[in-house]
């Protein structure tokens, strides 16, 4: 058996080109009003409650500043992005990979469990073909149920012409410039996820790590049953 | 030093898709399949929402202290700052292009129609959003009387502000332009308009952002394509900018 299904791994770099590309312009949107603000308004810098740097432009796409640019891509990623975790999510729960690989037993919520994760992992190399670990089922749940669900709904809250079909999502997130705010922070999130994870896969093996997603690997056992 | 290193290093992987990306915008491909994501983010929403779907509206302790002004927010030329002294009394707006009765009305005869008043936000592209009550007739009110043809197939909004050598102007297919809530707005939280929200009228257009909402309007065209107009993008900023002709996202 496989360790990555074909439909993960093609997920997997789908999903991870449309986030760089997501958040690099992104980077660009934010730097044409770089105040944040909660609730239904807000226009004047002296009521945000955060007012956040300028990205240099080798953080952005395009590499200088253009909105009507970064929202063309913002706006074409985002329907990869969209559309790929609908149908990631639709293929885990068919073919059983969230039940088996990402789903969390009571087990896995003990702190032993955490301890003991964490333990295996501060030594680099290589750490067998097992199933993850709690530390692991825990974080990627949180990514796939909360992190990027939480993007698209966001994201869609502060768009004019979505807001009209559902209006009790802007409701939900407490008003558009606090949907706005939270597209915000969960991106910046998902940034700090991306860097870890891309510390763990250099940490533990990435030649390895990074051809197992492309060529799906070998599940050893079947330790989850 | 390390630090610049690291820098340097994260600058020159982080500008690999960057540089991609600036590169590509500028084949065609890539401005077709820009173009192709704005129409499947208009027909998503319209199938998702009814045509005449409203945007939300609210109570008058929910508006905000102020509705910001952005772009042009004075004109200089002498003949509007006279207009501006004397209350607008000589301002007229043109209804006209394809119709069979074009009108050319006062600021009295719009106020003498059947008005809308909506608190409404404004959602600026730049990403604020500020929310006031606008008060002024249907823009369906004003077509209907015009006897808009059936080969028009977009409203224009002409405008007196001149942006970067360049007249204003925006424009809106028939599904917005017949919108309950678009409306010509003659007035802000109960005030004439002010010179920086557009005086004296500016257009409301509220399922799509700010840039469409034209200010100082002294014109509404009904046309069959911007192929004559300007750069035949529809709108100052997509001309200039190659901004999104459908600001709904």
């Amino acid at each position: 058996m496989k360790r990555h299904a074909l439909s993960t791994r093609l997920w997997h770099w789908i999903n991870a080109l449309a986030f760089v590309v997501l958040f690099m312009s992104g980077l660009n949107i934010s730097n044409a009003h770089r105040a944040l603000y909660w609730g239904d308004y807000g226009y004047d810098m002296s009521e945000a409650w955060l007012i956040v740097a300028r990205f240099p432009s080798w953080m952005t796409i395009p590499q200088r500043y253009d909105l009507a640019e970064a929202r063309d891509w913002h706006n074409l990623s985002a329907w990869a992005f969209a559309l790929g975790l609908l149908v990631m999510w639709a293929t885990s729960l068919l073919n059983r990979h969230f039940a088996r690989d990402i789903a969390t037993s009571l087990e896995d919520w003990r702190p032993d469990a955490w301890k003991a994760a964490i333990k295996e992992h501060t030594r680099p190399g290589d750490h067998g073909d097992r199933s993850y670990n709690a530390v692991q089922k825990i974080t990627y749940g949180l990514v796939l149920g909360i992190g990027l669900p939480m993007m698209i709904a966001t994201g869609l809250a502060i768009s004019p012409g979505f807001e009209v079909a559902a209006p009790w999502l802007v409701d939900a997130f407490g008003g558009r410039q606090s949907a706005r705010s939270l597209h915000f922070i969960c991106a910046w999130g998902l940034a700090g996820f991306v860097a870890l994870h891309l510390f763990m896969v250099l940490w533990s093996g990435p030649v390895k790590q990074i051809g197992r997603m492309i060529t799906g690997g070998r599940r050893e056992g079947d330790t989850n049953a | 030093m390390p630090d610049l290193k690291r820098r340097s290093l994260l600058a020159g992987l982080a500008a690999m898709p960057a540089a991609a990306c600036t590169e590509l915008a500028e084949t065609k491909p890539a401005g077709d399949l820009f173009d192709a994501a704005e129409d499947w983010h208009r027909t998503a929403h319209r199938r998702l929402a009814a045509r005449q779907a409203l945007a939300p509206e609210y109570a008058p302790d929910e508006r905000s202290p102020d509705v910001k002004g952005n772009g042009t927010v004075s004109i200089e030329t002498p003949e509007y700052q006279e207009q501006l002294a004397k209350g607008f009394a000589d301002w007229r707006l043109a209804v006209r292009g394809l119709v069979d009765n074009p009108l050319s009305l006062s600021l009295a005869d719009l106020k003498a129609l059947p008005q809308r008043t909506q608190i409404t936000r404004h959602d600026c592209v730049e990403g604020w959003s500020a929310i006031g009550e606008w008060k002024g007739p249907l823009l369906s009110d004003l077509l209907d009387r015009a006897r808009v043809s059936e080969k028009a197939n977009f409203i224009v909004f002409r405008c007196a502000d001149v942006l970067y050598n360049r007249d204003y102007y925006e424009s809106v297919d028939m599904v917005d332009a017949y919108h309950p809530q678009t409306i010509i707005a003659h007035e802000l939280n109960g005030e004439p308009l002010p010179e920086k929200n557009g005086a004296p009228l500016r257009v409301r257009i509220e399922r799509q952002l700010g840039y469409k909402h034209a200010k100082y309007l002294t014109a509404i065209e009904a046309v069959a394509s911007f192929d004559d107009l300007y750069g035949g993008k529809g709108g100052f900023w997509e001309d200039i900018g190659d901004y999104q002709w459908y600001a709904g996202i």
